[in-house]
């Protein structure tokens, strides 16, 4: 055990940022040029140099642990280490300093790039046309659900319900319902979809079924040819949740398996850095049927001229102003160059690779429900734990103790105490290994030490209760928060 | 494809002659056999072809640009980029572990600080994708708020937005209904709104400035006529360093683009949306909160609150799908504030408002065209008018190499002949000189 989190005490900003005299004050009409009805009576921000800045954010970036400082192997968002030339290209003035609005003959680089992004998704999809413009995973899927109620209006129907697994992530009901659908949530069985289930639940009134494949326990629903055309039979389509597509590249596609709409996250699979929770990309395909139905405007090419078509009378319109996330763009269409086609194959065979190794070495020391072979990613359960009074969340705060980030916890929800596990294929076999000592080194442990785990962090277990009772979501929150317990003013 | 040895030592452990084996799980029917991309490149090929494939790109650095709409160029000190582009920021994710996640759960908690400081809102949330979805959110929560299937917009809002708040609404059954603006000033025609406000009316959006430049004069009256309907108030951040905040005139809900503090205009994404709203409505609010707590040791930390609001929680019931945002953007808003300060950020939107008047002011003495073309106060944008076709002196200014504003004949027919210009703080007096004469060479 070697890993120590740098800890700081960082006063926020504002501490110690004082209200100006009144002399001190600058003169908001600006000599007239605005009525003082429509100008504010003080801004009270911070004046600092910027070296106190930068070393401000600098002390707190080394209070935050990212792939950039070792294993991350959170389940189901696929934390690939991300390559530095990425950020090099996207640094370029030819990058950064374009508007959405140029003339479309000033910025012929850009919508080029973006033209064969689309086409080399197609390609990896399965699919006949891909938008960019969704700004992420969940907002693909939103995307997606304002295509398949577009695709049935135009059909004349008004179908209601969208079908999701229990084993779905969180973003897929949230988002079919954000369209206006009913959801029901389906059953497993043995930890895959029950094809008897999706039978005896589809009707006239579904809309559309949501799966990712390999599913959220890291197995390859093995019936979705079966329940692709259960669903088609009936009318409804199929979406594919692109958040696992890191395992099967090249191996098989969502198009191949039937799906008529499929979200990728290019900050997963395609190596664009999670920045701390974004930005992401969400791009989302589709098969022909459903190509007329995709936001403004399309990207096209004529000769050697890439344009902007916003003739399209069956678009759902627009999800987000411009493009989308076009730095995220630029940064997927570099990685996919990269690697080529060989290379994004070989990205899904070493990401199931390890995986399975790491399943294989781990299994023994939990429990693994369902099935043996998994694609990128599995889940254990820590019931065994509960023998020794412990939980997996204290299994999982021990092993940032070893320089680990946590795996995603208590999720998917069928699993008792759930550890989803997704290394990602950039992870060395020494990585791994170092990482089942650190699991195994735990178990033996005093439970006292997980119980009271982490203890290298920059802090240790957080009283997240008291955040949700005190709702101090602001410095200005903070001081009438002190000022009201009559404590004085806060002090720097 | 060849593995590595380590690879193989993996195979070997788990019993396996090949790679393929792990995919014997994937029915023969739906298997494809590999990838038709081309070939991948190193790193030294992949950035000759990067650079030469956008080198036809025209960027604001190399022409004048006097477009904004929603995007604007403004100067961002490389101290940003030094602080955003720290691997421990950028390859992090959603602070799910809070004790190893300070740093970023601290930056966004600045940022909250900032920005409810701003906007004067009570809470800030920790980004939205951008200013067009947060509009989109904002209208399904005023509905959360208010009630009613129904929600006005104003007509003087980029028709981008506009399309992205139509789709939004559709899926909760929301009609949009516009309210006009006043031909003279450009601000909201109160009559109209007047006439449109229904008993099921949900709330009510507007912008300030508003997306022709003009600053909104009414806000009071406006908030009187609502009652108890959501007012949701548009924001150009950067103008709020001088104008009154929302908070102040009570607003309910503020949303706006922290693009314009730190953030590169990037074809327009990723940029940053704010979303902000008074504490008794925070429940109903979509997305990620940052607040304040202690360890167990007692001291100050913070982590994500609120969660049951949230998909990964509530799934089909949460008040937005929203998972990812933008938060590595929230770090550089907060940088970029911290590293300007309040005197430099009045300086920046000072120069703004100039830059603007004298602007405009020289358009105008151009034969042939007139500016500003509403009566009212602006900000860094406002409409030009001209007596021939803008598309054909856009096409001129471009061979002059000068991108002149954004022609609104296709958006806003009503306006005849009209151009939206920006100026920043980035245009120099050649800059404006180049346009000047280009103008009167083209009339």
């Amino acid at each position: 055990m070697t890993y120590h989190q740098a800890v700081h005490d960082v006063p926020l900003l504002f501490e110690g940022c004082e209200t100006p005299a009144p002399g001190e004050r600058f003169d908001p009409t600006l000599g007239g040029m605005l009525p003082a009805s429509l100008v504010r009576s003080e801004l009270i921000i911070p004046d600092l140099p910027e070296r106190d800045v930068v070393r401000h954010f600098v002390n707190l970036s080394q209070m935050n642990f990212g792939v950039d400082n070792g294993l991350y192997p959170l389940g189901s968002c696929t934390m690939k280490y991300n390559p530095k030339v990425c950020d090099e290209i996207v640094g370029m003035r030819t990058v950064t300093d374009i508007h959405p609005l140029q003339d479309p003959s000033t910025i012929q680089g850009a919508l080029r790039l973006m033209y064969e992004l689309e086409k080399m998704l197609c390609e990896i999809g399965g699919v006949d046309a891909v938008t960019l413009q969704p700004a992420a995973g969940a907002h693909g899927e939103f995307t997606g659900m304002h295509l398949v109620k577009a695709f049935h209006e135009a059909n004349g129907e008004t179908r209601k319900e969208v079908i999701v697994p229990d084993t779905a992530h969180g973003t897929n009901p949230a988002s079919a319902a954000m369209v206006g659908y009913d959801v029901l949530e389906l059953p497993s069985m043995d930890g895959c979809v029950d094809v008897e289930a999706v039978k005896s639940s589809v009707s006239k009134d579904t809309a559309a079924f949501m799966l990712t494949n390999p599913n959220t326990l890291g197995l390859f629903e093995k019936d979705v040819c079966e329940i692709a055309g259960i669903l088609h039979d009936a009318g409804a389509l199929l979406y594919y949740d692109g958040a696992n597509l890191n395992a099967i590249m090249g191996k098989t596609s969502p198009g191949k398996m039937d799906f008529d709409i499929v979200h990728f996250n290019l900050h997963k699979t395609f190596a664009t850095p999670h920045g701390g929770g974004g930005p992401g990309a969400g791009p989302v395909g589709v098969k022909k049927r459903l190509g007329e139905f995709l936001p403004v405007p399309r990207i096209t090419k004529q000769g050697e001229e890439y344009r902007l078509d916003y003739d399209l009378p069956k678009s759902i319109g627009k999800v987000r102003a411009f493009f989308g996330n076009f730095a995220v763009l630029v940064r997927a269409y570099t990685y996919i160059r990269m690697q080529g086609g060989k290379g994004l194959v070989s990205v899904s065979e070493n990401a199931v690779l390890n995986s399975n190794y790491l399943k294989e070495r781990l299994k023994g020391d939990f429990e693994m429900p369902f099935g043996q072979l998994r694609k990128h990613e599995f889940v254990l359960s820590g019931r065994p734990l509960k023998a020794k009074g412990l939980r997996t969340l204290d299994f999982a705060k021990r092993l940032l103790d070893y320089g680990f980030h946590a795996p995603t916890i208590y999720f998917p929800h069928i699993v008792e105490e759930a550890l989803m596990i997704e290394p990602t294929e950039t992870e060395s076999k020494e990585t791994l290994d170092k990482f089942v000592d650190a699991c195994e080194q735990i178990l033996k442990e005093d439970p006292e030490l997980l119980k009271s785990a982490p203890r290298n962090t920059a802090r240790r277990r957080l009283d997240e209760a008291k955040a949700a009772r005190d709702m101090i979501f602001s410095w200005r929150a903070y001081q009438t928060k002190v000022q009201s317990a009559g404590q004085g003013p806060p002090s720097a | 494809m060849a593995l590595s040895e380590c690879s193989l030592e993996m195979l070997q452990y788990l019993k396996l002659k090949s790679v393929n084996e792990l995919f014997s799980d994937i029915p023969k029917d739906v298997r494809i056999n590999g990838l038709q991309l081309p070939d991948g490149l190193p790193e030294i090929e992949l950035r000759r072809e990067l650079e030469a494939m956008m080198s036809v790109n025209k960027p604001a650095s190399s022409q004048p640009t006097f477009l904004g709409a929603g995007i604007y160029n403004h100067f961002i000190p490389a101290a940003v980029k030094t602080i955003m582009m720290r691997g421990e920021f950028i390859t992090s994710y959603t602070p799910y572990q809070p004790e190893i996640s300070q740093g970023m759960l601290q930056s966004c908690f600045e940022y909250q600080s900032f920005m409810a400081e701003l906007t004067e809102m009570d809470v800030v949330n920790a980004s939205m994708y951008d200013a067009s979805t947060g509009l989109g959110e904002a209208v399904l929560m005023a509905h959360r708020i208010s009630g009613g299937n129904k929600f006005l917009i104003s007509r003087a809002v980029s028709p981008e937005k506009r399309l992205v708040a139509k789709t939004y609404a559709k899926g909760a059954d929301i009609t949009l209904i516009e309210v006009g603006y006043d031909k003279g000033t450009g601000l909201v025609d109160l009559p109209d709104l007047k006439s449109k406000l229904t008993d099921e009316v949900a709330g009510f959006y507007f912008e300030t400035p508003n997306f022709f430049g003009p600053i909104e004069t009414q806000s009071q009256e406006i908030r009187q006529m609502l009652g108890t309907r959501t007012m949701v108030v548009g924001v150009n951040p950067m103008a709020l360093a001088l104008l009154r905040p929302p908070g102040e005139y009570g607003a309910d809900i503020v949303v706006g683009d922290a693009q314009v503090f730190g953030s590169p205009m990037n074809l327009g994404g990723p940029t940053i949306g704010v979303f902000g709203c008074r504490s008794e409505h925070v429940r109903k609010m979509p997305g990620r909160i940052i607040g304040m707590t202690n360890d167990l040791e007692g001291r100050r930390s913070y982590c994500m609150t609120l969660q049951t609001r949230e998909q990964h929680i509530r799934r089909s019931k949460a008040t937005s799908n929203i998972c990812t945002n933008e938060a590595l953007l929230a770090v550089a808003t907060a940088a970029y504030l911290a590293l300007v300060g309040r005197n430099g950020l009045r300086e920046i939107a000072r120069k703004n408002i100039e830059n603007m008047r004298s602007l405009s002011s020289r358009i105008n003495s151009v034969k042939g065209f007139k500016a500003p073309r509403f009566d009212a106060y602006h900000f860094n944008e406002f409409i030009v008018t001209s007596e021939s076709d803008p598309v054909k002196i856009h096409k001129a200014l471009l061979s002059r190499g000068v991108h002149g504003g954004l022609v609104l004949n296709r958006m806003f027919p009503e306006l005849d002949h009209s151009s939206l210009y920006a100026t920043t703080e980035m245009h120099t007096k050649q800059d404006h000189d180049k346009l000047i004469s280009a103008l009167e060479g083209i009339r």
